[in-house]
């Protein structure tokens, strides 16, 4: 019957590859960067702001750079030579005390050892698989400051086992910047959780305390917070309680940190639905068992982000430090950096460079932690 | 007698009743703030007897007897505290203003890169904005300062920027303008250019509500503000004229001089809270739905009517929030000047006065009442503003 068709094709052939213009390198330049002729203009103005930028920088921080070096002779510039770029030599020889301030050279093992403590703390409190969470908690806000306090203070009466005091005069660098930082980290959390719940209470006058020292410290620059506690601290205390200054500093951070923290955690307390606090009342809960065991826990995790963000500005706000005198990180490089030794035309830049960089690894580590807890929040949400 | 049970609480313990309960602990916590605040009193007093510092205000009005370099009201050494103290406010509002404008479009042309399609420009916003938020700004100012204008040449090596500018280490100095008698007029006719093109603006929206015709608002507002005031300009005779600036071997006079602090301040500010309102505008954009855009296709609105009429109104609600507390921060942060030496509240007032007078108390409390005062008045505006352009709902 249909005899006449002489060829059927049994099988399909093969598929034709795609045009060549809409894959590999020449299709994701084509759809990503010159799509368009606005594209292509906006392609062209990045080229050339990256033409500018990039190799300067590039020349500066490594290739005019110069990495080894006693003193100053090795960075300024010479006849009938490219001028140096950064100085590491500087650095390489002021690293340590970047690090440690003044810190007695015999000590600085208890510095490394406060350094290992924080960091299981910070492994421990915040790696999303570890194990005995609340134990990591317990270890990090209560036994860490206990042992940190003893080891870097020491005492007269440690001074046996090798923790001779040292006082916190001679503590710097980085050492006292991360210092504070832990305790505005430490002190900030259960404070900023107490105003939360404070500035959400049913009874008017805890609510207006409150309210008043989350809006007083929030509308007023840290700056002056910390003059406040430099200055008038010691003038509000009965005659011969001195206060160390280090501590004044530390009680004005950690007051400008837990009415920021409080705002998030009370962010956090507003997500939440009603029924969350009906259902834990039903259950005949107390107030306390229904914070502790209901709506704090969901609380929180809802204000990770936003609390290890607030952990950042945290640790930039360290800075502000050297204005009221202490000798932090920035401090320790503005002394390093106008130390005739090292005077060179890029010994300045240089040591912002460096301390760009470790600020930098710090804040942005913490950051992409808040952004990985961001996803996986949204991800169990999904559900 | 069975309704009436039901209304009665049972009878509990006073001990164990939540009201009791509240009461005495408000009691308890308020006597605690009061006696806390009465020992601080008492304490200050008594220490500031001892030191022979004098308490109150009498110090606002004696002779202040230091020098500030940039101000925008008249100052000298034999001025008051008092007049130092508005020099100090006037530096910290004018840094803060123009602050907030510049980091407001540098922000929002970086928000908008930051989700631009294309990948070189997405990579350079993304690098700048992680770079610029991870590092502390006290760190940024100084590396401004120190690093980069305090190492320009000397005057006598200035560079020449053309149009009669010199930019050297003591500053950028520009002539400065010398507004001639008949000035006024081009003043008011930038008002009425204004004015007109307010009222063109509200005409022609009426217009097109009634009749659908639209009307080119742009250029008639254009022509309105700049062309008017140049038109008066040229009628009113050029009446302006330079103060050019004299660059000698060691030292130059004459023309406009910005000084290193507030370029360093002002460029350290825009540059890092610029990052942070990017992130608040590419925020605000992502949150617009994309059938938002799809269906604003589908009417037929071309894709710049689409982003002006329907995603950026509902982007800004999104925006505005996060936007206000950066315009506070930037405000806040302006005091970090006190570490570069720029005169504005910080520096002059809770630093030189306060060493000068010693009066600690007074001097914080004044300088913490401007910032809650400045906070404030913001928060009400953008509040207001931001209820404004709130979504109505029923």
């Amino acid at each position: 019957m249909s005899t006449e068709i002489a060829f059927v094709r049994r099988q399909a052939l093969e598929p034709l590859p795609p045009p060549a213009n809409t894959v590999g390198v020449v299709g994701w330049l084509r759809a990503n960067l010159f799509s368009s002729p606005l594209n292509i203009a906006l392609t062209a103005l990045g080229l050339y702001l990256a033409y500018l930028v990039l190799p300067p920088i590039i020349k500066f921080m490594i290739t005019d750079a110069v990495w080894n070096g006693t003193n100053r002779e090795a960075c300024i510039n010479k006849e009938g030579q490219a001028p140096v770029g950064a100085c590491w030599a500087f650095i390489r020889d002021r690293f340590a005390y970047t690090i440690y301030g003044s810190y007695p050279v015999e000590g600085r093992w208890r510095a490394n050892l406060f350094f290992l403590l924080g960091a299981i703390a910070i492994l421990w409190v915040l790696h999303p698989r570890a194990p005995r969470k609340s134990w990591g908690m317990l270890y990090a806000f209560v036994l860490v400051p206990i042992i940190s306090f003893l080891l870097l203070r020491g005492a007269n009466w440690l001074s046996g086992i090798g923790l001779p005091y040292v006082e916190t005069a001679r503590w710097g660098g980085l050492l006292v910047t991360l210092v504070v930082a832990a305790v505005g980290i430490v002190v900030s959390l259960p404070v900023g959780i107490l105003l939360a719940l404070g500035r959400r209470s049913q009874m008017p006058l805890v609510k207006f305390f409150s309210v008043m020292f989350i809006e007083f410290v929030r509308g007023v620059p840290l700056i002056t917070v910390l003059f406040m506690a430099n200055t008038m601290l010691p003038l509000f205390l009965p005659e011969g309680w001195s206060f160390d200054k280090l501590l004044r500093a530390l009680v004005g951070i950690a007051m400008f940190a837990s009415a920021y923290m409080a705002e998030i955690v009370r962010s956090g307390l507003q997500a939440l639905p009603k029924g969350q606090y009906e259902g834990a009342m039903a259950m005949g809960l107390n107030y306390p068992q229904m914070m502790r065991l209901v709506i704090l826990p969901q609380a929180l995790k809802v204000a990770i982000p936003n609390i290890v963000n607030t952990y950042i500005g945290l640790l930039k706000d360290t800075s502000l430090l050297l204005i009221v005198g202490i000798f932090d990180f920035l401090k320790a490089i503005e002394t390093a950096r106008i130390d005739p030794t090292w005077a060179a035309p890029t010994t300045s830049a240089t040591g912002y460079a460096y301390a760009a960089i470790v600020y930098f690894i710090m804040c942005y580590g913490m950051a992409r932690y808040a952004r990985s807890m961001e996803r996986r929040l949204a991800v169990a949400d999904k559900r | 007698m069975a309704s009436g049970m039901a209304d009665e609480r049972p009878k509990v313990s006073p001990l164990y009743d939540p009201k009791v309960r509240g009461i005495a602990f408000q009691a308890v916590l308020t006597v605690l703030v009061l006696f806390l605040f009465y020992e601080a009193v008492t304490n200050a007093a008594i220490n500031l007897q001892k030191a022979k510092i004098a308490s109150g205000f009498g110090f606002w009005n004696n002779i202040a007897g230091f020098d500030i370099g940039q101000r925008l009201i008249d100052y000298s050494a034999t001025s008051t505290y008092g007049r130092a103290f508005w020099v100090g406010l006037l530096n910290t509002l004018m840094v803060a203003a123009l602050g907030i404008v510049f980091a407001t479009v540098w922000g929002f042309l970086l928000g908008i890169g930051r989700l631009s399609t294309n990948k070189i420009i997405n990579l350079l916003s993304t690098i700048y904005v992680e770079l610029i938020r991870n590092t502390p700004l006290l760190l940024q100012l100084l590396f401004w300062y120190n690093a980069v204008l305090k190492a320009l040449p000397n005057v006598r090596d200035s560079y020449d920027l053309g149009l009669g500018m010199y930019l050297n280490n003591r500053g950028l100095f520009t002539p400065e303008p010398v507004f001639g008698a008949s000035w006024p007029l081009v003043n008011w006719a930038l008002l009425i250019g204004l004015g007109g093109a307010i009222a063109f603006r509200h005409w022609a929206r009426k217009r097109q509500e009634r009749t659908g015709v639209q009307a080119p608002v742009f250029l008639v507002s254009l022509g309105l503000i700049v062309g008017l005031p140049v038109l008066a300009f040229l009628l009113a005779g050029r009446p302006l004229s330079f103060n050019h600036v004299n660059l000698g071997r060691f030292n130059i006079s004459g023309g406009l001089q910005v000084y290193p602090e507030f370029v360093a301040l002002l460029l350290g500010l825009v540059i890092y809270t610029a990052s942070f309102i990017a992130e608040a505008v590419r925020a605000g954009i992502q949150s617009v739905y994309r059938g938002q855009t799809e269906a604003a296709y589908a009417l037929g609105l071309r894709p710049g009517p689409t982003l002006r009429l329907v995603v950026i109104p509902q982007a800004m609600r999104v925006i505005i929030p996060p936007l206000t507390s950066q315009y506070l921060n930037l405000t806040k942060n302006s005091s970090l000047a006190v570490a570069i030496g720029y005169p504005d509240l910080v520096q002059v007032f809770t630093g030189t006065v306060l060493n000068q007078t010693g009066q600690a108390v007074e001097v914080v409390a004044i300088t913490m009442l401007v910032y809650l005062t400045i906070s404030l008045v913001t928060s009400l505006f953008m509040n207001w503003y931001n209820a404004r352009k709130a979504l109505v709902e029923r």
